[in-house]
C-alpha cells in the first residue's frame, strides 16, 4: 500500500458521496474520511517501519510529467493534517443542514483529495495540477453554500479566485522555464538545479506571488478576511485549516529548495514582510466587528510568523513553522466551529450583538477559553511549541526580528482576550444561549485533546519531521 | 519513591483542580472546599517532608521526568530541581495556600461558582509550584505563564461586571509584555548557553570569557519579565486594578505569592545578575523608585483594598532594591516576612468587607475595633511588622534592606527611608480610619456588625503569629535563612552585617521614621479626627495623588488610543485602499484587452502599416542590430 490509495479513497468518496443522495451523503462522506484517516494511519506506521509507501509512475511523456508522489516527514505530516481535520470539519457540520447536500460533501472530500495530492506530489507539473485542482471546489462551496448578499458574495469569491489563479500562474511560468533548462519537472532533479542567481531571483519571485496570495502574506492578503465572512463554515475551515498551509508547505517544499540562493540574499526581506503581516493582521484584528473577520486577521498574523520561521533557512525555523501550521490548523478550525455553534443560537456573526453567554453555559465557555488560551500560545498548548520554536530561529538571525515578531504574544493576547470578553462575558444575556450539544462537544474536545496532549509532549511530532527537514536544508546549502 | 513523592507534591493541587472542574458543584459547597484546601495540605506536607530532608543530607533533588522541547542546538527536559530556594517558597506558598483556602471556604460560600474559585485556586497552586519547582527556565515559564492565567481567571472571577474583566484582561497584557522580555532573555541565554537548565547554566558561566553585552541583555530582558509580573515600574499599573477579584485572591496572589515570582526569579539567575552590574544597577534604581511611587500613591487611596495594594507594589519595590544591591538573601527574607503580614491584612481586609456586606471605601468605615476584635488585633499586629516596629517580622527584614543600602549608596537609602515612613503612615491611616473613632456607614450596617467566623479568624491568628515571630529566622546573630541560602548563591561575598554603632544607628532612625509616620497619622486622623473628602472635593496635589499621577491615562492616551486609531484608520481605510489597488491592477490587463481589441477593427490599412513596421523592425533587428 502506497499514498496514493488515499488519493483513491478521497476522490471514491467524492463520487459515492455524490451519488449517495442528499440525506445520506454526509454519513458517507465521513465515513470515507475517517477510512482515509485510519489508511493515513497505517501508511504512517508503515512509514515508520521503513516500508516505501511513496509512488513513481509515469504519466506524460512529452513533456515528460510523472505520477510521483513522495512521502517524508513533512508530506506525511501535512496529508495527516489534512486527513485528521477533513473528519472533524465533516462532523462538526451535522449540525447545520445544507441545501443540496450531495455536492457540498462531495465537493469538501474532492477538495481534500486535491490538497493531499498538493503535498504529495514530487512533480512540478502535477503538483502544479493539484495546486489548482484545489481552488475549484472551495471556489464553489463559497459560492453556493456561502451566507450574506448573494451579489457581494459572488464578488468576493470570484476576486479570491482570480487573484489566486493568477498568482499561480507565475509558478506555472517558473515550472516551464525550469523544465526548459532541466527537462524534468521532478522534484528530486528541481532541488538540486544550479541555476545563477539572477535566475534564482526571478524563479523565487515568480514562486513567491503563488504563495504569497495564498498564504497570505501582506499585502497581497485582501482576499481573505471576506471570503472568510462569506464562505460556509465548512469552507472556511477547509481554507484556513489546511488550504493555507499548502502555501506554507510549499515555500518549504519547493521555493526554498529551487531557489535557495535568492532566498539567502534577500532573506531579511521576506522575514520583514512576514513580520509586517504578524503586527499588520493583529492591529486590524483589534477592532473587528464580524467574528469570522476577526479570526481571518487572527489568522493571517499567525501565518505570517510561520513564513517567517520558514525564511529563517534554519532547521529551528522550519521545524517550528511545521509545528505551527499543525497547531494553527487545529486551533483554527476549532475556533470557527466555536463561532458557527455560537451562530447556530443567535444567528449572528456581530461581535457586539452577544455578550453574556459564560453564565449560561458553563462547557462551552471552558472549551472556547482553553482555545483562546491555545490560540494565544500558552506554554502547555502545542501552539506554545511551535511559536517558541519559530521565535527562538528569529531571534538567533536578528533580534529585531524577534522583538517585532514576539510583539505577537502581546498583541494575541489583547485581540483574543477582547473578543472573549465581548462574546461570553458580561451581563446574562436575555436571549437563551443552549449548552453544547454532545456532537459539537466531541469535534472541541478531540481538538483540545490534540493540542493539550502534544504541548506536553511535542516530541513524536517533531522527531518524526525533523529528518526531513534536514534534508530539505542539505538542499537549501547546497551552494555552500 | 522520591520522585513519586515529588510528583505527589506536583500534582495533588492539579487533581484538587480537576476534581473542582467535573464533580465540584454536585458535592455541594462544603466538600468541594475541603478537598481544595487538603490538596494543598498535602502539598504543603510534602514540602515539609523535602525540607526536613535536605537539611540533613544537604543535597539538592534533580528529577527528570520526560524531553519536552528541542531546538536544534539543546533539548529541554520537563525537570524538577528541589533546593535550598525552591523548598524554602515551596512552604510558604503552600503553607499559607493552605491558610488561605481555608479561609475561602467561609469567605466564598454564599458564592453561586464556589467550585469555580477552589479549582481555579488549586490550579494557580499547581502552576506556582510548576514555577518553583523547574530545573530550568521553560519549565519557570510554564508556571508563570500558568499563574498569569489564572490571575486572569480570578481577578475576573466576578464575570458580569465588565469593569471587574477589563482589570483582568489588563493584568494579562501587561504581564505579557514582561513575558516577551523574559522570553527574549531566554532566546539569549539558549543560544549562549547552549541549555537553560539552571545547573549547568551556572556551571558553563565562564566569568573571564563570557560575552558580557549579550548576557548583560539577557538580564535586561529577564529583569522587564520580572517588572511585569512583580509589578514594577512601568508595568505596575495592573496590580491595583487586580484587587477586582474576590479577596482570598489578593491575599495569595496579588500579595504573597505570584507577584513575588519576579524576585525568585532573579534569586535563581543570581549567576547572570552577578556579572552584569549595569543591570544590577538599573534593578536598584527601578526598585526604589517603584517603592516611593508606590507609597506616595497609597498616602492618598480610600479603597482599603487599594492602600494594601500600592503597599505591596511598595514593599515589591524595596525587595527589588535589595536585590539590585545584590542582597538576593536579603529580598528574599524580606518576601517571606511580607508574604505573613500582607497576606494577614488582606485577609483581615476581607474580613472587614464581609461585615460590612462588600463596602470597601474606608470613609465610609471607622470605629470596627469593637464589634471585630480578632480583625482588629491581627491588622494591628501585621501594620506593626509592615511599618517596621521592633520586634514584629518587618523590622528585621526592611531594617536588613535599608542597612544594605546604607552601605552601597546613601540616596537609595534615603528613598527607602522616606517609604518606610510613607509606609508607617498609610498603614496607621487605614487602622484608625477602620478601627477607630465612629462608625460611618449606614443604620442597617451598624446593625449586623459582627466578627466573622473561626474559618476567617484561625487564619488571621496564624498568620499574625507568623508576623511577629517571623523575623526570628534571620535575627542578627543567627542569621539562619542567610546560611540556608548560601549553596544556591554564585558569589557568597555578602558579608554579615556586624552590629556595630552604625547598625544600631540606623535601626534606630529606621524606628524613630516608623514612629514619626504613625505619629503623624494619629495626629492627623485621631486628634483631628480628619475623614478624606468625598471625591469630587478632593483637591490641588491630593487629587493628583489619588488619581495615580494618571499613569493609567497617560498610557490610555499614549499607547492603547494610538493603537485602537491606527486598528480602526487600518480597518477602514488602507484595508479597502489595498483591495482597491488589487483590483486595478486586475482591470489593467481588461484595459490592454480592450485597447488590443480596437486593434482588430477591420481597417486593411492598419494592419498593412502594423504589417510594415513589424517586417521593419525585423530586419533592423537581425541586420543592423
Amino acid at each position: 500500500m502506497d499514498v496514493t490509495t488515499l488519493l483513491l479513497l478521497l476522490l471514491v468518496g467524492a463520487i459515492a458521496t455524490y451519488f449517495s443522495g442528499d440525506k445520506l451523503a454526509s454519513k458517507v462522506a465521513l465515513a470515507f474520511s475517517v477510512i482515509t484517516l485510519g489508511v493515513s494511519l497505517k501508511l504512517l506506521h508503515d512509514f515508520t517501519q521503513g516500508v516505501n509507501i511513496s509512488y513513481m509512475g509515469s504519466w506524460i511523456e512529452n513533456p515528460e510529467v510523472a505520477l510521483a508522489f513522495q512521502a517524508d516527514g513533512l508530506s506525511i505530516a501535512m496529508v495527516l493534517l489534512t486527513t485528521t481535520l477533513t473528519p472533524l470539519i465533516l462532523f462538526s457540520s451535522f449540525g447545520t443542514t445544507y441545501p443540496n447536500a450531495k455536492s457540498f460533501y462531495s465537493l469538501v472530500l474532492f477538495m481534500a483529495f486535491a490538497m493531499t495530492g498538493t503535498f504529495l506530489a514530487a512533480d512540478g507539473l502535477l503538483y502544479y495540477i493539484f495546486w489548482e485542482l484545489s481552488l475549484i471546489p472551495i471556489y464553489f462551496i463559497a459560492l453556493i453554500w456561502g451566507n450574506g448578499d448573494a451579489d457581494e458574495r459572488r464578488k468576493a469569491v470570484v476576486k479570491f479566485f482570480i487573484y489566486t489563479l493568477a498568482g499561480s500562474l507565475f509558478m506555472l511560468v517558473a515550472f516551464a522555464y525550469l523544465y526548459q533548462k532541466t527537462n524534468s519537472f521532478l522534484l528530486s532533479d528541481l532541488s538540486k538545479v544550479n541555476l545563477s542567481s539572477t535566475e534564482q531571483f526571478w524563479i523565487f519571485l515568480a514562486f513567491f506571488l503563488a504563495y504569497a496570495i495564498k498564504i497570505p502574506l501582506i499585502p497581497f492578503h485582501t482576499w481573505q478576511a471576506k471570503v472568510y465572512q462569506k464562505a460556509p463554515t465548512v469552507g472556511t475551515m477547509l481554507l484556513s485549516g489546511i488550504m493555507l498551509k499548502m502555501g506554507l508547505y510549499s515555500v518549504i517544499r519547493w521555493q526554498l529548495q529551487i531557489a535557495p540562493l535568492a532566498a539567502k540574499e534577500y532573506m531579511n526581506v521576506f522575514i520583514g514582510v512576514s513580520i509586517a503581516g504578524v503586527i499588520y493582521g493583529s492591529i486590524v484584528a483589534l477592532r473587528q466587528k464580524d467574528l469570522k473577520k476577526l479570526l481571518a486577521y487572527s489568522s493571517l498574523a499567525h501565518v505570517g510568523l510561520i513564513a517567517a520561521g520558514c525564511y529563517t533557512l534554519t532547521l529551528d525555523g522550519l521545524s517550528g513553522a511545521v509545528s505551527q501550521m499543525i497547531a494553527h490548523g487545529f486551533v483554527i478550525v476549532g475556533l470557527f466551529f466555536v463561532a458557527e455553534i455560537i451562530y447556530r443560537r443567535y444567528e449572528t456573526r456581530t461581535i457586539s450583538e452577544m455578550g453574556g453567554i459564560r453564565s449560561q453555559t458553563p462547557k462551552f465557555t471552558s472549551m472556547f477559553m482553553i482555545l483562546v488560551l491555545a490560540s494565544v500560545a500558552l506554554p502547555g498548548t502545542f501552539n506554545f511549541v511551535g511559536e517558541f520554536t519559530v521565535l527562538y530561529s528569529l531571534a538567533q538571525t536578528n533580534i529585531w526580528f524577534v522583538i517585532l515578531g514576539g510583539s505577537t504574544i502581546i498583541f494575541g493576547a489583547y485581540y483574543m482576550l477582547k473578543m472573549f470578553q465581548n462574546v461570553m462575558l458580561g451581563e446574562t444575556n436575555a436571549k437563551v444561549f443552549a449548552e453544547i450539544t454532545s456532537n459539537e462537544a466531541i469535534v472541541l474536545v478531540i481538538i483540545l485533546a490534540f493540542l493539550l496532549f502534544f504541548g506536553l509532549y511535542p516530541k513524536p511530532i517533531v522527531d518524526f519531521v525533523t529528518p526531513s527537514l534536514k534534508e530539505i536544508l542539505l538542499n537549501i546549502n547546497r551552494f555552500n | 519513591m522520591e520522585q513519586n513523592l515529588v510528583l505527589l507534591l506536583l500534582l495533588t493541587p492539579f487533581v484538587g483542580f480537576l476534581f473542582n472542574v467535573f464533580f465540584g458543584e454536585k458535592v455541594g459547597k462544603a466538600m468541594s472546599g475541603a478537598i481544595g484546601t487538603l490538596s494543598i495540605v498535602v502539598s504543603f506536607v510534602i514540602s515539609i517532608y523535602f525540607f526536613m530532608q535536605l537539611n540533613q543530607t544537604g543535597k539538592p533533588i534533580q528529577i527528570s521526568l520526560f524531553d519536552w522541547i528541542s531546538v536544534s542546538n539543546f533539548k529541554l527536559d520537563f525537570g524538577i530541581l528541589l533546593d535550598q530556594l525552591s523548598l524554602l517558597w515551596l512552604l510558604f506558598v503552600t503553607g499559607i495556600g493552605s491558610l488561605i483556602h481555608l479561609y475561602s471556604i467561609s469567605y466564598m460560600h454564599d458564592d453561586e461558582n464556589m467550585h469555580k474559585f477552589f479549582a481555579y485556586l488549586n490550579l494557580f497552586v499547581f502552576f506556582m509550584i510548576t514555577l518553583v519547582v523547574g530545573s530550568n527556565l521553560l519549565i519557570m515559564f510554564i508556571g508563570w505563564e500558568g499563574v498569569g492565567l489564572c490571575s486572569y481567571l480570578l481577578i475576573g472571577f466576578w464575570h458580569k461586571n465588565q469593569d471587574y474583566n477589563d482589570a483582568a484582561k489588563k493584568a494579562f497584557i501587561m504581564n505579557r509584555i514582561g513575558d516577551l522580555g523574559f522570553l527574549i532573555g531566554i532566546f539569549i541565554l539558549g543560544s549562549v548557553f547552549s541549555t537553560l537548565d539552571f545547573v549547568q547554566m551556572e556551571n558553563g558561566l565562564n566569568v573571564g570569557t563570557a560575552n558580557t553585552g549579550m548576557l548583560g541583555l539577557a538580564a535586561l530582558c529577564l529583569f522587564i519579565g520580572a517588572c511585569g509580573k512583580s509589578a514594577q515600574l512601568p508595568l505596575y499599573t495592573w496590580l491595583p486594578d487586580a484587587m477586582a477579584g474576590p479577596t482570598p485572591v489578593s491575599a495569595l496572589i496579588h500579595a504573597a505569592t505570584m507577584v513575588t515570582a519576579g524576585i525568585f526569579m532573579i534569586t535563581r539567575m543570581n549567576f547572570l545578575f552577578d556579572i552584569t552590574p549595569d543591570v544590577q544597577n538599573i534593578i536598584a534604581i527601578v526598585g526604589a523608585i517603584t517603592a516611593l511611587v508606590a507609597a506616595t500613591i497609597g498616602l492618598a487611596q480610600n479603597d482599603i483594598k487599594k492602600v494594601l495594594a500600592y503597599s505591596t507594589v511598595s514593599q515589591l519595590g524595596l525587595m527589588f532594591l535589595a536585590l539590585g544591591l545584590g542582597a538576593y538573601n536579603v529580598a528574599v527574607f524580606h518576601v517571606i516576612t511580607h508574604a505573613f503580614f500582607k497576606a494577614c491584612l488582606f485577609l483581615g481586609s476581607g474580613s472587614v468587607i464581609h461585615a460590612l456586606h462588600g463596602e470597601q471605601d474606608m470613609r465610609k468605615m471607622g470605629g470596627l475595633k469593637k464589634a471585630m476584635p480578632i480583625t482588629f488585633w491581627t491588622m494591628l499586629i501585621s501594620t506593626l511588622a509592615i511599618a517596621g516596629i521592633f520586634p514584629f517580622a518587618g523590622f528585621w527584614s526592611k531594617d536588613e534592606i535599608l542597612i544594605t543600602a546604607f552601605h552601597e549608596n546613601k540616596v537609595l537609602w534615603i528613598v527607602g527611608s522616606i517609604a518606610s515612613i510613607m509606609t508607617a503612615f498609610y498603614m496607621f491611616r487605614l487602622m484608625y480610619l477602620t478601627f477607630f473613632k465612629s462608625f460611618r456607614g449606614t443604620e442597617e450596617q451598624k446593625h449586623h456588625l459582627h466578627e466573622s467566623p473561626t474559618l476567617i479568624t484561625i487564619p488571621l491568628i496564624v498568620l499574625a503569629i507568623l508576623a511577629t515571630i517571623g523575623g526570628a529566622i534571620n535575627l542578627p546573630g543567627s542569621m539562619w535563612l542567610n546560611h540556608y541560602l548560601e549553596p544556591i548563591f554564585a558569589t557568597v561575598s555578602h558579608e554579615e552585617h556586624v552590629l556595630g554603632n552604625t547598625e544600631y544607628m540606623l535601626m534606630g532612625i529606621a524606628l524613630a521614621g516608623a514612629i514619626l509616620g504613625i505619629g503623624l497619622a494619629f495626629s492627623k486622623y485621631i486628634k483631628q479626627n480628619v475623614v478624606p473628602n468625598e471625591d469630587n472635593e478632593i483637591k490641588g496635589l491630593t487629587k493628583i495623588v489619588y488619581n495615580k499621577y494618571y499613569v493609567d491615562e497617560f498610557y490610555t492616551f499614549l499607547i492603547v488610543r494610538p493603537i485602537n486609531g491606527l486598528s480602526n484608520f487600518f480597518r477602514t481605510t488602507l484595508e479597502p485602499a489595498l483591495s482597491k489597488t488589487v483590483f486595478k491592477l486586475a482591470n489593467v490587463t481588461y484595459v490592454m484587452a480592450n485597447q488590443g481589441k480596437k486593434a482588430h477593427n477591420g481597417s486593411v490599412g492598419l494592419y498593412l502599416f502594423a504589417f510594415v513596421i513589424g517586417v521593419c523592425s525585423i530586419i533592423i533587428y537581425l541586420f543592423l542590430v
